[in-house]
């Protein structure tokens, strides 16, 4: 059976993990925000994609230093570029995984 | 406001079906990682049960990889819950993001949808919000199809995963790419470009300088604020 001890584990996770993802979307919902602060959100979804992907794409996770020669950043060229000239989410995703498939038989 | 038949043309279906076509790409590329997690977990000695309880509690796919592993190494709570803490504070600046579209929307619902913000979530939705007639009830399709997924795998993964071949066909890249295509859908214009750019070079570099995942909310909150400044200078309010 699951233990207290492992209750109050999952329990405390659960809390913190929803305060910060509950919180914006009740306050800021609720009142007309500064101009400077729409702006600044404007930019976070450009920001944050770039900031989670590019470390992924051009470090070694193992390591933490930089490898472009990893099928990771090789098949992220030409799946940048299927991106920007198809704008298609779903074709991306297959293309990614079809390169990525075949990248892995030669690194 | 939210009928369910959608007026536009092409676009008449319901949020249900909607929000669970949004959401494949998710499902996809949550199947590897759910399995991994459910073998690492079993291995860490947690039972499906055990596992499924956290997938549904947390829902959070890299603070649970961490959480397994500081279990298994005899952690005390309080530093597994503030490692937790630290590791998800970037869903604050995600949801921040997205309460500009969900302007006075239900509360409960509201609620509901924050249960599941995620990386991949949030990213999918803020991106429909902007080009398309997204609703709230979609996102919540969306949502909750990727955490049925996720809740499902790694409880799969706990149960046998390891006879499970979970990184054929280039699966493990279904993630990298949703987010290549949705950064792109992201630029638009070069204000953006430079966001992008400055975020990714500071979160390399601090990657590789601090341990976690700090650099992620570090790195975008001073790009996008060199953003607004250059917007300013610029002056061609190409942003908002």
């Amino acid at each position: 059976m699951v233990s207290k001890a492992y209750l109050a584990v999952i329990l405390g996770m659960g809390l913190v993990t929803f305060l910060p993802r509950w919180l914006p979307l009740i306050y800021l919902t609720k009142r007309s925000l500064p101009s400077w602060l729409v702006e600044w959100l404007d930019f976070i979804p450009a920001a944050i994609l770039s900031a989670i992907l590019l470390p992924a794409l051009v470090t070694d996770s193992a390591t933490r230093s930089i490898d472009l020669w990893q099928p990771e950043f090789v098949v992220a060229i030409p799946t940048f570029v299927f991106a920007i000239l198809t704008k298609s989410l779903g074709g991306t995703v297959i293309v990614g995984m079809v390169l990525f498939g075949l990248a892995q038989k030669f690194f | 406001m939210n009928s369910t038949k959608d007026s536009g043309f092409g676009h008449s279906k319901k949020p249900v079906s909607r929000g669970m076509a949004a959401a494949w790409p998710i499902c996809l590329g949550y199947m590897p990682i759910g399995l991994a997690f459910g073998v690492l977990a079993q291995k860490a000695g947690l039972s499906p049960l055990e596992i499924g309880l956290m997938s549904v509690v947390v829902f959070a796919g890299s603070s649970q990889f961490i959480a397994v592993s500081m279990l298994a190494a005899g952690a005390s709570i309080f530093s597994i819950v503030a490692t937790t803490f630290v590791v998800n504070l970037r869903h604050f600046l995600m949801s921040s993001a997205l309460a500009v579209f969900l302007k006075n929307a239900d509360r409960k619902k509201l609620s509901f949808f924050a249960y599941g913000v995620t990386d991949e979530s949030f990213a999918v939705n803020l991106s429909k919000f902007r080009d398309s007639q997204w609703d709230l009830n979609s996102a919540l399709v969306t949502n909750y199809t990727a955490n049925f997924t996720w809740i499902i795998t790694t409880m799969l993964g706990g149960i046998g995963g390891q006879f499970i071949p979970a990184h054929a066909f280039g699966i493990d890249y279904a993630l990298i790419a949703m987010f290549i295509c949705l950064l792109v859908f992201q630029i638009r214009g070069h204000i953006y470009v430079i966001t992008a750019v400055i975020a990714g070079v500071i979160a390399v570099i601090l990657s590789m300088l601090i341990p976690g995942n700090s650099h992620i909310v570090i790195a975008s909150m001073t790009a996008a604020a060199i953003g607004v400044v250059l917007n300013k200078k610029i002056g061609s309010g190409e942003g908002r």
